[in-house]
């Protein structure tokens, strides 16, 4: 799986930092979405997963690898 | 598990309905899915139609909620352009205006709500308000058309009502350069939603950008020649004269559908639910049509902001499963002023207890917490995110009033200068005003 956010979208309220922290994290200013791990480990796609469900600007884009 | 399910109708095609229909598909329900909208267009996100769509920084199409190809891909039978006119509890099936007949095992309300329009009694002449041109309502992708090409032209525009819709719109009228009225009951915008101290600020950040703020008036009536509105009448008796009107007054629920005594369900404002969002057996509402039972709360409650419909419907489509999930959300929400961004958790307003925690008022960075009956319920935070992050916890455990000393201590002794703005700041209303 591989993360795409769209920073431009983004609505800094951080619901994807509160579902997946290892993954995401909000910038200080404005709140936007910073990406810790574009790659995230196999373990952490099901936070990945609820985080771009909930995310309510469809900032966050996920690219899921051919088996 | 989905043997058990069925067929699940999703009525109402957009934030909520989506979510609902794809977490259902994402957690196993591989039976049918029905997915039924009145809009002509693809489940599309309606923030930004008063924000960078008004402005004409982001392509309407931009606005999908899902690529082209997802519906069918999931095996979601979407059907748009499709109103359903009534539904049947009893033997489980839905009308659509087409007179076809749909039978369902689960039903999902996720229909939204309408803008509600100025009164039709209007004294001026024949002609109901709405039906003058330049006189607009802003819910729909077809409404910010029409509103947007008479807008571009426009003079004045003139706002009636000053909530968050027509607050937002105002801001992006100014950002193009169009004279804005904004016509409010309130003794300030957004005075309901935030209280008078945010209300007051908000005022301010408006008036400072050249909006016309008329506060505690209503409108009375419009002027119009030749079918074309030409200004507004207010109750103080002046006038504004304005090439276009745009009537954000508030919303109703759609629930026109299920609202027959008959089928015992309680629409009196959006659907009556109980704690899982369920209306009646193998009937669920999500969105801003839906008024559960908050459990936290111990009320009912109906939110009318996006993420609200995201969350709900991913619980409805997991109490659909079987998961027996109470939905007790902190409610979050955003909007945006020019360079301000204002976010929420929980609820507030002008009636809460309410205290700076971070920041300052004056300099237009800061985190206030509203409180009622001795309890965090709410926070906000006016371009300051980390901030309201760190008042999320207080709100999510409905903390006692006394605790935001405490943090506010903690506060200042990581920054004196943060302590030193906020130590006078704690009010509550009635000491403010
Ligand atoms: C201009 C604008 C700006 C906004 N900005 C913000 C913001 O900044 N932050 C925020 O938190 N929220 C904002 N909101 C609110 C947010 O958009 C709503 O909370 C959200 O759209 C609710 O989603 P929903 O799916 O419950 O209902 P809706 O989006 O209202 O969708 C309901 C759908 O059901 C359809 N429908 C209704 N009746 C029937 C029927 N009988 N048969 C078939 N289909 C039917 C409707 O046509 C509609 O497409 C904004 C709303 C607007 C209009
Ligand atoms: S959930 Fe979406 S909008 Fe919110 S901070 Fe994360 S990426 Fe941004």
């Amino acid at each position: 799986m591989h993360i795409v956010v769209d920073t431009d979208r983004c609505v800094g309220g951080g619901q994807c930092v509160m579902a997946a922290p290892e993954i995401f994290d909000q910038n200080d200013d404005d709140g936007t979405v910073v990406l810790l791990r574009a790659d995230p480990p196999p373990d952490a796609s099901a936070a990945v997963r609820e985080a771009a469900r909930l995310c309510p600007a469809l900032a966050i884009t996920l690219v899921e690898e051919e088996q | 598990m989905s043997a058990t399910v069925g067929h699940v109708v999703v009525v109402g095609a957009s934030a909520a309905g989506v979510t609902v229909a794809d977490t259902l598909r994402d957690e196993g329900h591989d039976g049918r899915i029905t997915l039924i909208g009145a809009e002509p267009e693809r489940p599309y996100d309606r923030p930004p139609l008063s924000k960078d769509v008004l402005a004409g920084t982001r392509e309407p199409a931009a606005t999908a909620l899902r690529t082209h190809t997802h519906y069918e891909d999931r095996g979601i039978e979407l059907r748009t352009g499709r109103t359903v006119v009534s539904a049947d509890p009893t033997a489980r099936e839905v009308q659509l205006d087409t007179g076809e007949t749909l039978r369902y095992d689960v039903l999902v309300a996720a229909t939204g709500v309408g803008p509600r329009r100025l009164p039709l009694g209007l004294p001026h002449g024949q002609r109901r308000p709405h039906r003058l041109a330049g006189v607009h309502v802003l819910r729909t992708l077809h409404d910010l058309a029409a509103f947007r090409t008479d807008m571009l032209t426009a003079h004045r525009v003139v706002v009636v009502g000053s909530g968050l819709l027509g607050m937002e719109v105002a801001a992006t009228c100014r950002g193009l350069d169009v004279g804005v009225t904004v016509v409010s009951r309130g003794p300030a915008p957004l005075h309901g939603q935030f209280g008078a101290t945010v209300g007051g600020k908000v005022a301010a950040l408006h008036v400072e950008h050249g909006v016309d703020l008329r506060s505690g008036v209503g409108v009375a009536d419009l002027t119009e020649a030749r079918g074309r509105v030409t200004g507004v009448t207010l109750t103080d008796r002046s006038t504004v004269a304005a090439d276009v009107v745009l009537v954000a007054v508030g919303s109703d629920p759609h629930t026109g559908w299920l609202a027959d005594p008959m089928r015992g369900l309680d629409t009196a404002d959006g659907l009556g639910c109980d704690a899982y969002c369920r209306a009646a057996p193998g009937i669920f509402a999500a969105g801003d049509v839906a008024r559960w039972h908050h459990p936290a709360l111990g009320a009912p409650v109906r939110v009318e902001h996006r993420m609200n419909a995201t969350e709900q419907g991913i619980c409805v489509a997991r109490n659909i499963l079987g998961a027996a999930q109470p939905y007790a959300p902190v409610p979050y929400a955003w909007t945006d002023h020019y360079d301000a961004r204002i976010q929420t958790y929980g609820f507030m307003g002008p009636r809460h207890q309410f205290a700076v925690v971070e920041g300052s008022l004056t300099e237009r960075r800061f985190v206030v917490v509203y409180g009622m009956h001795g309890r965090v319920t709410g926070a906000l935070a006016w371009r300051y995110p980390k901030g309201l992050r760190r008042a999320r916890e207080l709100v999510a455990q409905t903390a006692p009033w006394a605790e935001i000393h405490n943090r506010r201590r903690t506060s200042a002794a990581m920054s004196t200068t943060t302590a030193a703005t906020t130590t006078t700041s704690l009010h509550s209303r009635g000491v403010l005003r």
